[in-house]
């Protein structure tokens, strides 16, 4: 009776994710593959086949941006790293007590406002009429109007921003699970700031690390808002690639193939990145 | 109160719940999926107080609206607006519209050359299936001030505005370019090898007038702010556009290029899963009143389909529409005809090929 009991238990609480996978993730894959395998002959008329897959490899545009987007992602990636790790150590290691929870406070705040507004905020610093060209122009640095949107520089700028808090988070409590008396016999047995950082900070950090990177790289890979406003006229951005095949090319097959394509490339990075780290995905996620 | 339903308790309930539907059906949700501005608070508020359907609004564009029935097969919406050429295609393909019933509709409200055009544009296998509603044309939002000479499409690659300039990477961009060089996009539809050499024309010479650009806009917000600051002195855009900068800056307007207006009509469609057609018709006998129509403009800015809709328009409006189009201007307008299937497709590879050029 008992062990009845607590498998229905099991099976109740067991079932909302269930669910959530099934129908939000696993049922539209599905459909989403056996779009993306359809191909269009005529009006109405579709055939089974690859020719959506084979057209992406076909067409440099689409492989190249493709590969564009995935080493802006991970050069963002690294670049929120790198400006998030000192942020989430001295958060985690030099502060105390108030201190601590004001500075993690204010990493937050931003993230209060939409992801949209956010964008717009960049925008209006970095337009040719805005805040850091007109202020450059005053102090008379400048001689004339800058433009400094519509690049990739704005792009970088714009990925690292929004995503920099999936940084800071996990970075936070990986380093706030290590005991300060380490670093101490650290130096006790004569290693120099640098090694320390390198043999007792950053191995105990790994995991955060990489889910921090694992996170942002995703986040960066799907963006659409940011690379489509802050982007110029050759910023190109595999995502909206796929918005322009499914609405206004109302090519939902080719679509669909991207879609998947992009799937498949965000795995093998993960992959990849879990590998060269030697961490685990259990690892990972279990422990931040 | 806590009261246990029988079965039979149920039943009646439930044989209550159906009798009543005949009496709700002269009230119903009208799902509207439209443009922005086309259905103003104050005429949905008018319609709901004199004929009891309640309307909701969902305000896109083309390439969402049909995106958005394709999704549904035609559901979710009972009546749409796309513009006229987009209708016969998106049947074909999608099968997303029902016919028009015209016993329905209160014909002698719209304008009779208007109707028969769009009744023409939008026939597919012998049935109707589009309505004019509002019509207006894209081309130059110029600042006269700082661009005076951008009087063409192609002026817009000139050197005088080089980095100054903005336009959309989108099809009508590309028949404008197309009319500025000569040639009549609109007469190669129906022969794909001959719209691909216009095609390959085109994009030669929007590649070459890429560092021209400044940016591709996206939204009409996008490019009104660009224009507004001064960022974009010469653009290719909607006349409404153009009219509405007009009033903050005497400056910048709206200026027919000579290779001619591509002028569009939006429609009334029903989708093909629409539930409430009653409804949809009632809506669009509304808005074709001359009172209501007028209603319309002033708030879009752009005119109706409407016999006698242009009488209660404010007169701003109608000075800069008349200082934008004179007689000649008018009679140059190119209205799109329906967009063949497929021809989509074509486009858009010219586009990404432009968008990927360095």
């Amino acid at each position: 009776m008992k062990s009845d009991a607590s498998r229905l238990g099991f099976y109740l609480l067991f079932a909302p994710i269930l669910l959530w996978l099934v129908v939000l993730i696993i049922l539209p894959h599905i459909g989403l593959f056996i779009v993306s395998i359809s191909e269009k002959v005529g009006p109405r008329q579709y055939e089974t086949g690859f020719g959506n897959y084979a057209a992406f490899f076909g067409e440099p545009l689409y492989w190249r941006t493709f590969a564009r987007t995935a080493i802006m992602s991970i050069a963002a990636t690294a670049l929120t790293l790198v400006l998030g790790f000192p942020i989430a150590y001295y958060i985690a290691k030099l502060t105390r007590g108030r201190t601590k929870t004001t500075l993690f406070l204010m990493c937050m705040i931003p993230f209060w406002v939409s992801e949209l507004v956010r964008t717009f905020g960049w925008m209006i610093l970095l337009r040719e009429t805005g805040v850091f060209s007109n202020a450059l122009q005053s102090l008379g640095l400048v001689s004339g109007p800058v433009e400094m949107l519509y690049n990739d520089a704005a792009i970088m700028v714009g990925l690292v921003y929004t995503s920099i808090l999936f940084m800071v988070v996990p970075l936070v409590t990986t380093l706030d699970s290590l005991d300060d008396s380490l670093i101490e016999a650290g130096y006790d047995l004569g290693g120099s700031s640098t090694s320390i950082m390198r043999e007792i900070v950053i191995p105990h950090a790994m995991p955060g690390i990489v889910s921090g990177c694992i996170v942002v790289f995703m986040l960066s890979l799907g963006n659409y808002l940011t690379p489509i406003l802050l982007g110029g006229k050759d910023s190109l951005w595999f995502t909206g690639m796929i918005y322009t095949q499914f609405i206004t090319r109302f090519n939902w097959e080719l679509g669909s193939a991207f879609g998947f394509l992009l799937l498949g490339l965000s795995s093998l990075v993960v992959f990849l990145g879990l590998k060269l780290s030697g961490q685990t995905l259990s690892q990972t996620m279990g422990r931040s | 109160m806590s009261v246990k339903l029988t079965n039979l308790g149920r039943l009646a309930l439930a044989t209550t719940a159906i009798a009543a539907l005949p009496m709700m059906a002269s009230a119903d949700t009208l799902r509207l999926l439209t443009w922005g501005g086309y259905a103003p608070e104050e005429v949905i508020a008018k319609f709901e107080a004199e004929t009891g359907h309640t309307v909701e609004v969902t305000t896109s564009n083309n390439e969402e609206m049909i995106a958005k029935l394709r999704a549904t097969n035609g559901g979710g919406f009972d009546l749409a607006q796309p513009s006229q050429d987009r209708i016969t295609s998106a049947q074909e393909e999608f099968g997303i519209y029902k016919p028009i019933d015209m016993s329905k509709v209160d014909a002698a409200q719209f304008i009779p050359s208007m109707l028969t055009a769009t009744a023409g544009n939008s026939s597919f296998e012998g049935e109707v299936y589009g309505l004019p509603h509002v019509w207006g044309t894209s081309g130059l939002v110029v600042n006269t001030a700082m661009a005076g000479n951008v009087q063409d499409y192609t002026d817009l690659c000139d050197a005088s505005v080089a980095g100054k300039v903005s336009y959309r990477l989108k099809r009508p961009t590309l028949i404008g370019f197309a009319f500025s060089m000569g040639m009549d996009p609109f007469a190669a539809y129906g022969d794909s090898a001959a719209y691909q050499g216009v095609l390959d024309q085109v994009e030669a010479k929007l590649t070459e007038c890429k560092p021209n650009v400044k940016t591709y806009w996206g939204g009409g917000d996008e490019i009104k702010n660009l224009l507004r600051s001064g960022e974009v002195v010469a653009s290719m855009a909607w006349d409404t556009g153009g009219w509405q900068l007009n009033a903050d800056n005497p400056d910048i307007t709206f200026v027919a290029p000579k290779a001619g207006a591509l002028g569009w009509i939006d429609t009334f469609v029903l989708p093909a899963r629409g539930r409430a057609d009653d409804a949809a018709y009632d809506w669009i006998n509304f808005v074709m009143k001359p009172e209501i129509a007028a209603m319309i403009t002033n708030t879009a800015g752009n005119f109706t389909a409407a016999v006698d809709g242009d009488a209660g328009v404010n007169a701003d409006l109608k000075a800069r529409y008349q200082g934008s189009f004179d007689q000649q201007a008018i009679d140059n307008i190119k209205w799109y005809p329906p967009v063949p299937a497929g021809l989509e497709a074509m486009e858009g590879a010219t586009l990404d090929r432009i968008n990927a050029a360095n």
